[in-house]
């Protein structure tokens, strides 16, 4: 690890300024995954500007029926809460489909939405990568590819968002909002927070120099039938080939958003109107224009089977 | 190696390899390259004052210690162990303020003024926390290097489950978890065990929970 100086802020617009004075400094939250990518030097931070002081660690029931999220309430703590177990079902779901229970315990909400991706070839850094190293060059594309991107990438890039929250987020139309250094707010819909990869694979979201997560807000509850399916090769503790985050009406019609194959939370307007016609009609607008891999071809049928897979799930609790 | 360099070489290693070489050619260009290199940044130290096992720690550490370091090496407590040390494998487990974390992936400066429980502060040799007799009892170990931590997550694993935290075995969200063999198994999924103690360890833990695993 790459040495670096220590301070903890006591207000997000505190931190937010902190890490905007110095230039190579980060915010450091549960640290699960910056401090994994400090230890291989991927990420070489000067200066962490530490977070958990700025008492953003609360979920409250916002004005219009909704649920605030606090950016530092841990992933274990939003999975539990009996608001969120109640109303947004699929975002525990999808929370506790991730990581293991130690990490759940540790990562935030923000940091989980800012998780970088687990491209074998991000993480070893004997080879080109063009999110790790702009401008040298892209190992997967050619290389083993089989967990990676087939929509949303690009000729520089085919990695994934590699989260499970941020589909149910997506599902849920999460709005992001943030603090800047000057200590001004903003609110940035869920759709527009992660970019697809495009010639700067390195800009992974649309968060500014030194522009701190506060809370992800909920809209009031959808109803329905909440499912999170994740298809992986172990039962537990692995990362998606195929994630689904779904909300299904009992008329069949609904909303679903897909992991492990793009960039960000891959949710199709198009897509979820033909739903009630099944789940072919359905992947296949939702996967127009995809561009597999030889290694992740396979991906375009797991997305078409876990759709009908959560449908009939979603049919057979209906009918219960 | 040639004083001329050879393609792998930076321009200015061989800049300066060529002036060393005028004076003994024997000398290696990357030697020469090591005494130029710019000022790497200082390690930073600091203060951090936590309580493990009842007892407080005052530590000065490099910023860049992780909680597992300070535990083992600052601290002499080497019950808990480094495994991957990338938080894949659980070997680094420790209850902080009761909940486990993996102590490998948090920074000691983290954990200003946080209670943290090892192992070493589960039980002793002569008075055995229930889980370590029952890890003893029901043969939950092989080589044993992976057991602190699988023993610090199984006495996790049962106050979530008692605590209601769910899990994605659980049937239904609405309806309290209970220590079934499915729910411990799949939330003791971040504790690799590579002697394949696991059918033992849930019976372990089947038996503490007083249940059947």
């Amino acid at each position: 690890m790459k040495p670096f100086s220590y301070e903890r802020a006591s207000s997000p617009a505190e931190a937010a300024a902190a890490v905007a004075r110095r230039p190579g400094a980060k915010f450091l939250a549960g640290g699960t995954n910056l401090l994994d990518l400090m230890k291989l030097e991927i990420e070489t931070p000067t200066h962490l500007v530490d977070v958990q002081d700025t008492k953003l660690d609360r979920i409250e029931q916002t004005s219009d029926g909704g649920l605030r999220i606090g950016a530092l309430v841990t992933n274990t703590q939003l999975a539990a809460d009996e608001r969120v177990r109640r109303n947004y079902g699929v975002l525990t779901r999808a929370i506790v489909a991730g990581a293991s229970g130690q990490l759940r315990n540790k990562a935030s909400t923000a940091g989980n939405l800012l998780q970088r991706t687990r491209c074998p070839y991000f993480y070893d850094t004997n080879m080109p990568c063009n999110k790790r190293r702009p401008g040298s060059g892209c190992s997967a594309i050619g290389g083993v590819s089989r967990q990676l991107g087939i929509i949303g990438t690009s000729d520089a890039c085919i990695a994934t968002h590699p989260g499970d929250m941020a589909q149910a987020m997506r599902v849920l139309d999460a709005t992001v909002e943030t603090v800047n250094p000057q200590g001004q707010t903003r609110a940035i819909p869920i759709a527009d927070f992660h970019r697809l990869w495009g010639d700067t694979p390195h800009i992974e979201t649309n968060l500014k120099a030194g522009e701190l997560i506060t809370a992800v807000t909920l809209p009031r509850p959808l109803g329905g039938t909440h499912i999170y399916r994740k298809v992986r090769d172990r039962a537990s503790y692995a990362f998606a080939l195929v994630s689904i985050a779904a909300v299904i009406q009992p008329d069949g019609t609904g909303r679903f958003a897909v992991g492990g194959i793009a960039p960000k939370p891959w949710r199709v307007a198009g897509a979820e109107e033909v739903l009630p016609q099944g789940a072919k009609a359905s992947a296949a607008a939702l996967l127009a224009g995809a561009r597999p891999t030889e290694d992740n071809r396979f991906k375009i049928a797991l997305v078409e089977r876990t759709l009908a897979a959560v449908m009939a799930d979603a049919k057979a609790r209906n009918v219960a | 190696m040639s004083s001329n360099g050879g393609p792998e070489l930076s321009r200015r290693g061989v800049l300066v390899g060529g002036v060393a070489s005028a004076a003994a050619t024997t000398v290696p260009a990357v030697v020469a390259e090591a005494r130029t290199l710019p000022d790497v940044p200082k390690p930073t130290t600091m203060s951090v004052a936590f309580e493990v096992n009842g007892r407080r720690a005052d530590l000065d550490l490099d910023t860049r210690t992780t909680l597992l370091d300070a535990l083992r090496e600052h601290l002499h407590l080497t019950g808990t162990k480094k495994g991957c040390d990338h938080g894949q494998c659980g070997a680094c487990t420790v209850l902080v303020n009761g909940t486990r974390i993996n102590s490998c992936l948090s920074l000691a400066a983290q954990h200003q003024g946080d209670k943290i429980t090892t192992i070493e502060g589960l039980g002793t040799p002569d008075r055995l926390h229930p889980m370590q007799a029952a890890f003893v009892k029901h043969d939950g170990y092989q080589c044993g290097y992976c057991t602190p931590g699988q023993i610090c997550s199984a006495v996790a694993v049962l106050d979530e489950i008692k605590a209601g935290v769910p899990s994605h075995v659980q049937p239904d969200l609405a309806v309290r978890p209970r220590p079934t063999g499915a729910e411990m198994r799949e939330r003791m999924s971040g504790n690799i065990c590579r002697c394949g103690a696991y059918s033992n360890i849930a019976e372990a833990m089947a038996e503490v929970a007083g249940a059947r695993a």
